[in-house]
């Protein structure tokens, strides 16, 4: 007996053991990439050049963020076009989805396995990206517009269906009563179905929320160079990254030449400036993300 | 005074609140799936911009001729096929690897954190990815290479380097996508009966009897189904991954170029929309074809997991 006991614990302590190890490696390799991009974007261009990027600044110096505040207009428009199609999208996209769902989770409503399939087999069949985008171009004339920034990833099925089964947990006898006092499905969806679903909104929102942030795909297919003042965020930063000449274009234009641009530590200032809203929201944020996973995980 | 009429009309003026409210999502599905859908009859067309999609001239199998005789066909199907397989193999064992190391791991605190940090690099866009890669590997500069020079070895060029973006690719995809699969394999661990880890304990089973008689075969099923279900999307390749991390370089195509990559190049370049459209069409048929069986045996397997 005694014998078996301490087999057991030696187990278990060998079991955390190599879990914390492993653990610790994997999460160590996930931050690298982050921390040497600050790191970067914090040491000098000259030193940078002559010794590489490493995990500690050479010489510590600000002057790629003082340069970022000194040519802010494009930034700062970029961040404005993606704020503005983050909120529009998001607000939009979570109305038109859970009016969707709520009809969606309705037993009452005889055609909602039709419906349902409906929605559901745009995301098993497609008609490829060139009819498509053929479609949107010359048919509703995306071209340089911003509505192609919001339009194509509006509707999401997946949290379609996330919703739908968020509605399905409200107790059928709720919407049954409201129903039997005369209350219109409008009604009910306002007064019932959203206040109740606020969790399942949350989740599904910041989903959404989360794709407008991050796309350039759409930006990248629809604007172009003539239309550089509706280059969300993210693009704006894969054209600073791409292509050499766009940051010195920039400064250029602010009477700034060329030679003082401390090219290579901008290039991750601007990194960090763009990803940093996400990395410092994502702490208060992370709980409703995992709600959605799981939920998406036990069933779509 | 419907009662005459067809029961879906009648439901179409009894319901028309709920009907209405589907309008929106239908009509946005409508524009973006449906009627793109339509335009598939572009791959057996020779388009031209001036008569459109339906006006063109038929062309016949003479744009999946063209693809299929290009050697692309052969090439970008094979990598976007095992790279699938590889990214699926590898994520799913870290995934699971992971989920049961924070399962059973004692301290709240490091647990707590290590998941948060796993799970942060699904946050951001392949945009900045892109730039974590220039960050890391570009030639001069790159802090890969800085360390290299610093420990005395050679640098290394990864953009002119064919073996180093297999490895480069899968790491970068477990990067992203490996917290992402952890939370989702710790919720089906988590619902796991705690009377049974209790049973083990009363007759002394070890952490390792536990995990291989207990937890693995309790989620053995979700595993089985996710993974079956990858299979059906083996012919799509993560285009933003593939876009960003290897930068469309021309060297390395040979084996990082994926079909979506494919399309899309061939797309915005060569304007190529016949023949490109016959790639994409191959692809997305496949992919149904594929979608469909994959459902078929989990319907058989687990009836509870089906799509459809």
């Amino acid at each position: 007996m005694q014998k078996k006991k301490q087999n057991k614990s030696y187990d278990r302590v060998m079991f955390n053991l190599i879990s914390c190890l492993v653990l610790g490696i994997l999460s160590v390799a996930c931050v690298i990439p982050f921390w040497l991009v600050i790191s970067g974007s914090l040491s000098k261009q000259q030193s940078i050049q002559l010794y590489g990027y490493r995990l500690i600044p050479r010489e510590f110096s600000l002057d790629a963020y003082r340069m970022l505040f000194k040519i802010p207009e494009e930034l700062l428009r970029a961040y404005g076009v993606t704020i503005l199609v983050t909120v529009v999208g998001t607000g939009l996209g979570l109305l038109i989805t859970s009016m969707a769902a709520y009809v969606l989770a309705n037993r009452n409503f005889r055609y909602r396995y039709q419906v349902s399939f409906f929605f559901y087999f745009t995301s098993i069949f497609g008609g490829g990206l060139v009819p498509w985008y053929i479609f949107n171009t010359k048919y509703l004339h995306f071209h340089n517009n911003i509505i192609a920034l919001i339009l194509p990833i509006l509707v999401n099925v997946t949290y379609l269906l996330i919703l739908k089964s968020y509605m399905m947990s409200i107790p059928e006898s709720l919407y049954e009563s409201a129903y039997l006092d005369g209350a219109g499905d409008l009604t009910v969806y306002f007064k019932i179905a959203l206040p109740l679903c606020k969790a399942g909104l949350a989740t599904v929102g910041l989903f959404i929320a989360l794709n407008y942030w991050n796309d350039w795909y759409n930006a990248m297919l629809f604007l172009d160079e003539g239309s550089k003042d509706l280059y969300p965020l993210q693009y704006y930063l894969n054209n600073i990254l791409t292509k050499a000449q766009a940051m010195n274009a920039a400064a250029a234009r602010s009477g700034i030449p060329a030679s003082e641009v401390p090219g290579e530590p901008m290039k991750l200032a601007m990194t960090v400036v763009a990803t940093g809203p996400i990395v410092l929201l994502y702490p208060f944020l992370q709980k409703y993300f995992v709600k959605g996973v799981t939920i998406g995980a036990v069933k779509g | 005074m419907y009662s005459g009429k067809h029961p879906f009309l009648h439901d179409l003026h009894k319901n028309r609140t709920k009907w209405l409210m589907l309008v929106p999502a239908a009509v946005v599905v409508i524009l973006m799936c449906y009627i793109p859908m339509a335009g598939i009859v572009l791959a057996f067309k020779e388009y031209n911009y001036h008569d459109g999609i339906f006006g063109s001239p038929w062309a016949g199998f003479e744009n999946f001729k063209y693809f299929f005789k290009s050697g692309k066909a052969w090439l970008t199907t094979r990598n976007t096929v095992l790279y699938n397989l590889v990214f699926l193999c590898i994520n799913t064992f870290l995934q699971i690897t992971c989920a049961i190391m924070l399962s059973e791991l004692a301290g709240k605190k490091f647990k707590r954190v290590t998941q948060s940090v796993m799970f942060l690099p699904y946050f951001i866009s392949w945009v900045v990815v892109g730039a974590f890669i220039y960050n890391l590997f570009n030639y001069e500069f790159g802090a890969v290479n800085t360390f290299l020079k610093g420990i005395g070895a050679q640098p290394i060029d990864v953009y002119s380097n064919k073996r180093a973006w297999p490895v480069i690719l899968v790491i970068v995809s477990a990067f992203k996508n490996v917290g992402y699969g952890t939370v989702m394999y710790l919720a089906s661990i988590v619902n796991i009966d705690g009377e049974m880890y209790e049973a083990a304990d009363l007759d002394g089973a070890t952490m390792w009897q536990k995990i291989r008689y207990i937890t693995l075969p309790c989620i053995r099923p979700t595993v089985v189904i996710l993974f079956l279900l990858a299979i059906g999307t083996v012919l799509k390749g993560d285009f933003q991954m593939f876009w960003q991390v290897t930068g469309n370089n021309p060297m390395v195509l040979d084996v990082t170029d994926v079909i979506d990559t494919y399309v899309t190049r061939s797309l915005l370049t060569l304007q190529e929309f016949g023949m490109t459209s016959a790639a994409g069409l191959y692809q997305s048929g496949i992919s149904f074809i594929l979608v469909l069986i994959a459902n078929h045996i989990v319907k058989k397997v687990e009836p509870d997991y089906a799509l459809f």
